[in-house]
């Protein structure tokens, strides 16, 4: 088994250690960060899916939205929620 | 009175709702049956930008936009919230001083014709829309200016006329009817050629060509615009001869969603992406706000206006069939000018006044113009 | 001068398309493998190692490491035409790139079929298979309390594996009756392979109840999960749980082959003859977007469309009596699990149908068809375009989802404005 290695990310200002391999979904879920987004009607909302179908799981990273169950962690990323930046109506 | 309305786009819908109406008013009962093989709206109704957008390429043009928008306004307090009537207004952009030049004498055609308009400088403009690019001349404010979603306003005047839908495509017109395609006649009174383009298949040799455009819709938010942007450029490097053109149109939706356009396409009758012409189209859209690199596209679509040679519609009894009225060929304003069409046709069925009626959208102004078709 | 032009592109690197671009590239083609998850080995081989020990260790380490296959990973078709040459259209962090091929093998695999009941739209309430997904993507399910519901032996791996990682599974509801799920444990068990894999799943599941006959009524929370209420006969249970790990099946995921005109079977797979080839010329088409019959098919197809895409009809001597088999296991699958009304959640008019622009079971009254229905009430325009939605409408309410075009995915705009390149063999 080789040794894994961490990756530091900074979830909504808070750094954090994770390791490499790690879903930008799981540090999320895992640094309990729930819900991702209000939905239109203000709902909380989490993911669903999991492998990039429902777009439940978007949140912006590094400036653009994307859905984070297909986003690799890496060093130096910045993630934010959708609701954190967009408060949607 | 019995009517048939041949298209449930939204002018279809408009003409039928004013038909029901000033039937009523001459104490007729009105029977509209509207003939629609689709869903309603879902032609280039649904395919267009919904902008409410007052244009004075011709005096014709500007009358029957600004009457429009009048109607727009009277109507708005009656429509359902999904219509997403949204009164943002527009801004047109003037790049330089040249194209700010050409803002003055548009501000006064718009107020002669009863619609406010203010000039913004360079920091007014920057105030306003943050997000275009700095160095911009200017812009022209048009407050009246709105927009919505055309599908579901087509449902309501169809329910409020209530006529009665038919999904059924026509085969024929005839004398006092129409034949369906399957083989059906219906007889009225009236019947209204609102199908788009396709009074073309009924009434072949039409003067009227497909001009296919590109949109494409974005993510809800994190770039906010708050009017409708177009760029004054639109009006001389867009979309003023036969060439592929692309010119800057950006509306905020009342989603948070940004629409983006527009593209305009002689002779490409299929609905395929032009890549490269979508990328033209958005190059030119991030010129103006160059913060459109940093969201997703969720949905890219093409549609087909229906263009007439002068740009205006055609509206008005056909010379040659009687009880057959054509309201078709509105090119990229038919949501705008679906109310005012509706008012002009009306004025020519039951002989009401209206001030439309002082300009010509008849059939008749062009010399050439078609027989019935027989199957 | 250097063409542009692969022998053969593969889109999907689970078992069927890892199977099939070896295949491929052993009989001599230049082979690119797309696939959209950032590594390699498809949802159920996910986060496996190449050349750990078993079959997924070897296929990704012979893949890695042949000379004639191109890994593309975290790359996903948003856009396909076919013709001479096909040109698929890919967008990954890399930006846009045209890929021009002479043969396709499509194997896009399956995604979670989901419907909708009140509260499902809750934090915390998963795909069964979104739960393994999210697990084997790094979420800690440690002490976490488990009910995994809806339909299909997928339910059951995926107890297993959540409760490997250390999860607490408090139930399997399963919607289908005893009976026939009795008969599909009957046919797996004489199936080669499949006897030893039920055991070991029988063995990591040992202690955790199973429902048969088991409908999910609602999941209930303040923005967050809290219980669970199933429906087992006439008497409803309430359990309160961390997760609720639901899903109704498995689904063909077939966006990329409508792109290519590719026809589908009544059942909404890709259509495909012997040699796993679809109707348009140089297509072809393997593993769970042909059908959802497991690993085992799906490697066998993988197999047959390798071979079939470069000539080596040679190496196929058995294959079909092998297809014939994993085509009766598929059909016992189908049978056995197979959806009933009266055990389906039933969305109260208040339920959320689309998720995106939340839209209700109520608004979605008095529509006849898709089309209608999303022009007038929004359903489907969201941020998925309508790949929840659209299938919950399908079974709901027995419409036609015709959504599918191009782009297939969100796509960034800085991409778009980009000339895009073209990715050729090396």
């Amino acid at each position: 088994m080789p040794e894994r290695t961490l990756a530091v990310l900074t979830l909504e200002g808070v750094r954090v250690t994770v390791p490499a391999g790690t879903t930008v979904l799981a540090a999320l879920q895992n640094a309990g960060l729930s819900p991702l987004r209000r939905s239109l009607s203000g709902e909380a909302r989490g993911a669903l899916c999991g492998m990039g179908s429902c777009s439940e799981c978007r949140a912006v990273v590094d400036g653009l939205t994307v859905r984070t169950c297909l986003t690799p962690v890496h060093d130096g990323q910045s993630v934010q929620r959708l609701g954190i930046v967009n408060r949607e109506v | 009175m019995k009517a048939i309305v041949i298209g449930g786009g939204l002018v279809g819908a408009a003409c039928a709702d004013a038909l029901a109406r000033h039937s009523a008013l001459n104490g007729q009962a009105a029977r509209v049956t509207v003939l629609e093989p689709g869903p309603v709206g879902g032609g280039a109704t649904a395919a267009g930008m919904g902008h409410l957008v007052v244009m004075d390429d011709s005096p014709a043009q500007l009358a029957l936009t600004a009457r429009s928008l009048e109607l727009w306004e009277a109507l708005a307090p009656a429509l359902p919230s999904q219509a997403d009537y949204h009164g943002c207004g527009t801004l047109w952009v003037a790049s330089d001083e040249e194209e700010l030049a050409a803002v003055e004498p548009k501000r006064r055609a718009y107020l002669a014709a009863g619609r406010e308009a203010t000039l913004l400088d360079a920091a007014e403009l920057a105030r306003a829309e943050p997000n275009l690019r700095p160095g911009l001349a200017g812009a022209l404010r048009v407050p009246g200016d709105s927009v919505v979603y055309a599908p579901v306003v087509a449902q309501f005047l169809l329910e409020r006329a209530g006529a009665t839908v038919r999904r059924e495509a026509v085969a024929e017109l005839r004398d006092g009817g129409v034949r369906l395609e399957s083989g059906e006649m219906l007889r009225a009174d009236v019947v209204v050629v609102a199908n788009g383009i396709g009074a073309v298949s009924l009434l072949p040799g039409l003067p009227l060509r497909q001009r296919k455009g590109h949109l494409l819709i974005t993510e809800r938010g994190p770039i906010h615009v708050h009017h409708q942007l177009v760029e004054l450029g639109y009006l001389k490097s867009a979309h003023g001869n036969d060439e592929d053109s692309v010119a800057f149109n950006v509306q905020p939706r009342p989603t948070g969603q940004l629409l983006i356009g527009s593209s305009r396409q002689f002779e490409q009758p299929d609905r395929e992406i032009d890549w490269p012409l979508l990328r033209r189209m958005l190059r030119r859209a991030a010129e103006f706000l160059p913060a459109l690199e940093n969201i997703s596209a969720l949905r890219i679509w093409t549609g087909q206006r229906c263009a007439s040679p002068d740009h205006l519609p055609l509206v008005g009894p056909h010379p040659h069939l009687d009880g057959v009225f054509l309201a078709t060929g509105h090119e990229g304003l038919g949501i705008t000018t679906a109310l005012g069409t509706a008012e002009l046709l009306a004025a020519q069925v039951f002989g009401v006044p209206s001030e439309l009626l002082a300009h010509d959208f008849t059939p008749a102004r062009f010399d050439r113009l078609p027989e019935v078709a027989h199957a | 001068m250097k063409s542009d032009l692969w022998d053969a592109v593969v889109v999907g690197a689970g078992p069927a398309g890892l199977m099939a671009a070896l295949t491929a590239a052993q009989g001599g083609l230049r082979v690119l493998l797309l696939d959209a998850q950032p590594t390699a080995g498809g949802q159920i081989w996910r986060g496996a190692a190449a050349g750990q020990k078993g079959a997924a260790g070897d296929l990704l380490r012979d893949v890695a490491s042949h000379p004639g296959i191109t890994v593309l990973s975290g790359a996903e078709v948003i856009a396909a035409e076919a013709g001479k040459p096909h040109v698929l259209t890919v967008t990954s962090p890399a930006g846009l790139t045209h890929v021009h091929a002479a043969r396709v093998i499509l194997c896009t695999g399956a995604t979670e079929r989901f419907l909708p009941f009140d509260g499902w739209t809750l934090p915390g309430v998963v795909g069964a298979g979104g739960l393994q997904a999210m697990s084997k993507g790094g979420l800690d399910v440690r002490g976490k309390r488990v009910v995994v519901a809806g339909s299909g032996p997928l339910l059951l791996a995926v107890a297993a594996g959540l409760r490997q990682k250390g999860a607490r599974v408090l139930a399997v509801a399963e919607q289908a009756g005893l009976p026939g799920v009795a008969a599909f444990g009957v046919t797996a068990a004489r199936l080669p392979g499949k006897a030893t894999e039920a055991l070991e799943l029988a063995a990591g599941l040992r202690g955790v109840p199973y429902w048969a006959d088991c409908a999910v009524v609602r999941a209930s929370g303040q923005d967050q999960l809290q219980t669970v209420t199933l429906r087992r006969g006439r008497r409803e249970v309430t359990l309160a749980c961390d997760y609720l790990a639901v899903g109704f099946g498995l689904m063909p995921e077939t966006r990329v082959a409508a792109l290519l005109g590719c026809s589908l079977d009544a059942q909404g797979a890709v259509d495909v003859n012997v040699w796993q080839a679809t109707g348009v010329s140089g297509i072809y088409a393997a593993g769970e977007v042909c059908g959802i019959g497991g690993v085992d098919g799906a490697l066998l197809e993988g197999f047959v469309a390798g071979c079939a895409a470069s000539g080596q009809i040679n190496r196929l001597h058995d294959a079909p009596r092998r297809a014939e088999i994993q085509r009766r296991f598929q059909t016992v699958l189908e049978r056995s699990f197979a959806l009933r009304p009266d055990r389906l959640p039933i969305p109260s008019p208040h339920t959320i149908v689309c998720r995106c622009e939340d839209v209700r079971h109520g608004d979605l009254q008095g529509f006849t068809n898709w089309t209608a229905a999303k022009l007038q009430t929004r359903c489907g325009m969201g941020a998925c375009q309508g790949r929840v939605c659209g299938p919950v409408t399908e079974t709901l309410y027995g419409w036609r989802f015709g959504g599918v075009r191009a782009p297939l995915a969100p796509l960034p705009l800085s991409q778009l404005l980009a000339e895009p390149t073209v990715l050729g063999p090396p």
